[in-house]
């Protein structure tokens, strides 16, 4: 009996293979709980305190470049907040501008004209090639040699471009505004439905309408007048040069600019080849055949392309958003007060708790990488062919 | 067969291997005279306080420390490797074990005293924060920078004691957060700030290497405390002692007139103090665990406080900075070392 359970395991493939991989993963868990010990172990050694009640003492230094309120009074666990929010608002801007400039390079790089289609292919082959940190610092070189603050380059009258950012007119939004919002919002929903509804009737009768151009329209058209109705509730503060800085306006600071640049341009130029790859992938067939059919041009890559090419282009895309979303922690090149800025950064050295602070940091972006892959393999599943097809 | 025969022999090496990390914890100075150079954590460059020259090789009065303790370990002041460090990796490398001792122009406060699991050993230089902005702005006092933007380095004390003043003074400001001092320098020269600040010292360090340092003044408000001086690790008093007494003998050399062209002369001196201090009276050294000439290696090879301060930073060079603070108790300074004896 005994020999018989040694010889199984050793000779059945089954049982030996469940065998080394419970093994595997008693190493992988012990090596963990040793690492972690030795940690707490050493930490304790040196003197060093550990622990997370550091959150919510006050922070002690200010943060520029924030989307909520913050005072050096605040605490770590705020700066973690700020943090946050300037790393998503970079995530967001960069992979939306990476996403137009990149379908427009690789449907370009596609393009029978040949001036147009060789610039792409420099462009490509330039930003593709050149490591993202060296582009981000030539970015926000080029940002910082823009005239200094005396010296702005006025644009209508109320812009201003400086070295120090971008300043222009803020909205006060007065008594009546949300109505005009609210209208903007009712207008929105109602083409949806306008949409499913003109499409219904396509497909029906057959007859074309353009839909698109009437729901332009009315998504311009309704904000417009709710706003004259209300009395025009809305004006603007602009930027006043006072002292040594403009106030009030908005500004747009040359770390984002020079990060926001940066990170897109080198990401759409991997979208562009994600893209042509996409679109190339489509059979010849189906062109030709859209064109037998009558099918103008441009109907024929918005209805018979794009939707089959969006199915070789959407899981490269998700890889490079979260390229682009891991790469804005390169913020710290050049002060851009990301999630590793600051609070890896300037909290860490505070406080000392390295090992504390950059768990949080990793979790954060594994969270937020995670959250980007769940929709967009969501998305993927919706455009991929439904059916036995 | 072959394949569980691996996997017992990497979880032996495994284990091994963890059990050997916990027990590598001997004396920093053992390791120090086994390793045969001393591993010093310096500025990334910060001319007059550490920084390579034209040739290559560190100088500065931080870096001077660094090697008056390779000259009391090794009897030869140029065993010192230099580790470049920001300020914000400066204290992980030290308690890495990465380095032996940090030498980097650091502010000693509590916290980084008690909670980081440091030990500031002493100061070689009072500083404190200062401001310097562009002549032409029209500015002479710190009280007038009110929505200025302000350059700053990450990760010191600086960026604090600024959040602490504008409030104080109930004055807003932009902050523009920057790695290091040639970063600081470049947004600076660039215009991007209106205002650099940092500890006085560096600000007089910085616009040495400007083009035209004459352009930029340094406001009289000095913001803050900032006492400079060499780290060590927590829980080690004999390297802590090691290095807090060769920085002493620095300053003990200039209490008692002792520099680098004299100390052979001083050997014959009366005065017993000299005579412990060199070594000529033996015992002294092996306190420390030392050879008896250590002190006097330190002396002869690296020189007194006031000749290294006169070297690197004083009137006569480019950063120009007067002895102030930083002269001896009895020339009217606050620089003190306890007793030889």
């Amino acid at each position: 009996m005994q020999t018989n359970f040694f010889r199984k395991i050793i000779f059945d493939e089954k049982s030996r293979s469940l065998l080394i991989q419970t093994l595997v993963i008693g190493i992988f868990a012990l090596f963990i709980y040793l690492i972690t010990q030795q940690t707490a172990y050493n930490l304790e050694k040196r003197g060093i305190s550990s622990g997370f009640d550091f959150l919510h003492i006050s922070a002690g230094y200010d943060i520029s470049i924030r989307l909520i309120p913050f005072t050096s009074e605040d605490t770590h666990l705020r700066a973690y907040f700020v943090g946050l929010l300037n790393t998503l608002m970079i995530a967001v801007c960069g992979c939306f501008l990476a996403t137009i400039i990149g379908f427009l390079v690789g449907i370009i790089r596609l393009s029978s004209n040949w001036l147009f289609r060789n610039i792409a292919y420099v462009y490509v082959e330039f930003t593709r090639n050149v490591p993202v940190l060296v582009q981000i610092i030539l970015y926000y070189s080029i940002l910082l040699n823009l005239p200094k603050i005396k010296q702005a380059i006025v644009i209508f009258d109320n812009f201003y471009l400086t070295n120090r950012g971008f300043f222009s007119p803020s909205p006060i939004f007065k008594d009546g505004f949300s109505i005009v919002a609210w209208s903007l919002v009712i207008a929105i929903i109602f083409t949806f439905f306008l949409k499913r509804f003109l499409k219904k009737k396509q497909e029906e009768t057959g007859k074309q309408y353009p839909t698109f151009m009437i729901n332009s329209a009315i998504i311009i058209f309704t904000p417009i007048i709710f706003y004259y109705i209300m009395g025009m509730p809305l004006e603007f503060d602009s930027p006043v040069l006072k002292g040594f800085n403009f106030k009030g306006g908005m500004v747009i600071r040359p770390e984002f600019l020079g990060m926001l640049f940066g990170l897109s341009i080198y990401t759409a130029a991997f979208i562009s080849e994600t893209v042509r790859s996409g679109i190339i992938s489509v059979s010849k067939g189906q062109r030709e055949a859209s064109q037998a059919l009558g099918l103008k041009s441009n109907f024929i890559m918005r209805l018979i392309i794009i939707p089959q090419a969006l199915r070789v282009i959407i899981p490269p895309l998700t890889s490079q958003y979260l390229n682009l979303t891991k790469n804005s922690s390169l913020g710290i090149a050049i002060g851009y007060a990301d999630l590793v800025h600051g609070f890896g950064g300037i909290s860490l050295n505070q406080t000392g708790r390295a090992i504390e602070i950059m768990m949080m940091v990793m979790l954060t972006y594994l969270t937020i990488s995670l959250t980007i892959s769940f929709f967009m393999n969501l998305y993927n599943k919706s455009v991929q062919f439904k059916g036995n097809a | 067969m072959t394949k569980i025969k691996s996997l017992f022999i990497s979880l032996v090496l495994t284990l091994g291997v963890s059990t050997a990390i916990a027990g590598s914890h001997g004396s920093t100075h053992d390791l120090v005279k086994e390793r045969g150079k001393l591993m010093c954590g310096s500025n990334t460059g910060l001319a007059g306080f550490g920084a390579p020259n034209d040739a290559g090789v560190w100088e500065g009065i931080d870096v001077d420390v660094c090697r008056a303790v390779a000259a009391a370990v090794f009897g030869d002041a140029s065993k010192v490797e230099y580790v470049p460090t920001t300020s914000k990796v400066r204290f992980t490398v030290l308690q890495s074990g990465e380095i032996d001792m940090l030498s980097r122009n650091t502010t000693w406060t509590l916290s980084r005293d008690v909670d980081l699991g440091l030990e500031f050993v002493g100061v070689n230089y009072y500083d404190g924060q200062g401001f310097m902005v562009n002549k032409s702005l029209g500015v002479s006092s710190a009280m007038e920078l009110d929505g200025a933007s302000v350059c700053i380095q990450v990760g010191t004390t600086t960026e604090m004691n600024l959040a602490d003043f504008f409030k104080a003074n109930d004055m807003s400001y932009e902050s523009v957060p920057v790695e290091t001092n040639s970063e600081a320098d470049a947004a600076y020269t660039a215009g991007r700030c209106d205002v650099y600040t940092t500890d006085a010292s560096g600000l007089y360090a910085s616009r040495a290497g400007y083009p035209d340092p004459s352009a930029h003044v340094v406001l009289p408000e000095i913001v803050s405390k900032e006492p400079l001086g060499p780290a060590v690790r927590h829980g080690d008093s004999e390297w802590a002692d090691i290095v807090r007494w060769s920085l002493n003998a620095m300053i003990i050399g200039e209490e008692l007139g002792i520099t680098s062209a004299n100390v052979d002369e001083m050997k014959s001196s009366k005065n017993p103090e000299v005579l412990r201090l060199l070594g000529v009276d033996a015992g002294y050294g092996a306190m420390l665990g030392l050879s008896d000439d250590w002190a006097y290696n330190i002396l002869s090879q690296v020189g007194n406080y006031s000749e290294s301060f006169e070297k690197h930073i004083g009137p006569n060079t480019p950063i120009n900075i007067q002895r102030g603070l930083n002269a001896l108790y009895k020339d009217g300074g606050i620089l003190y070392a306890p007793p030889f004896r």
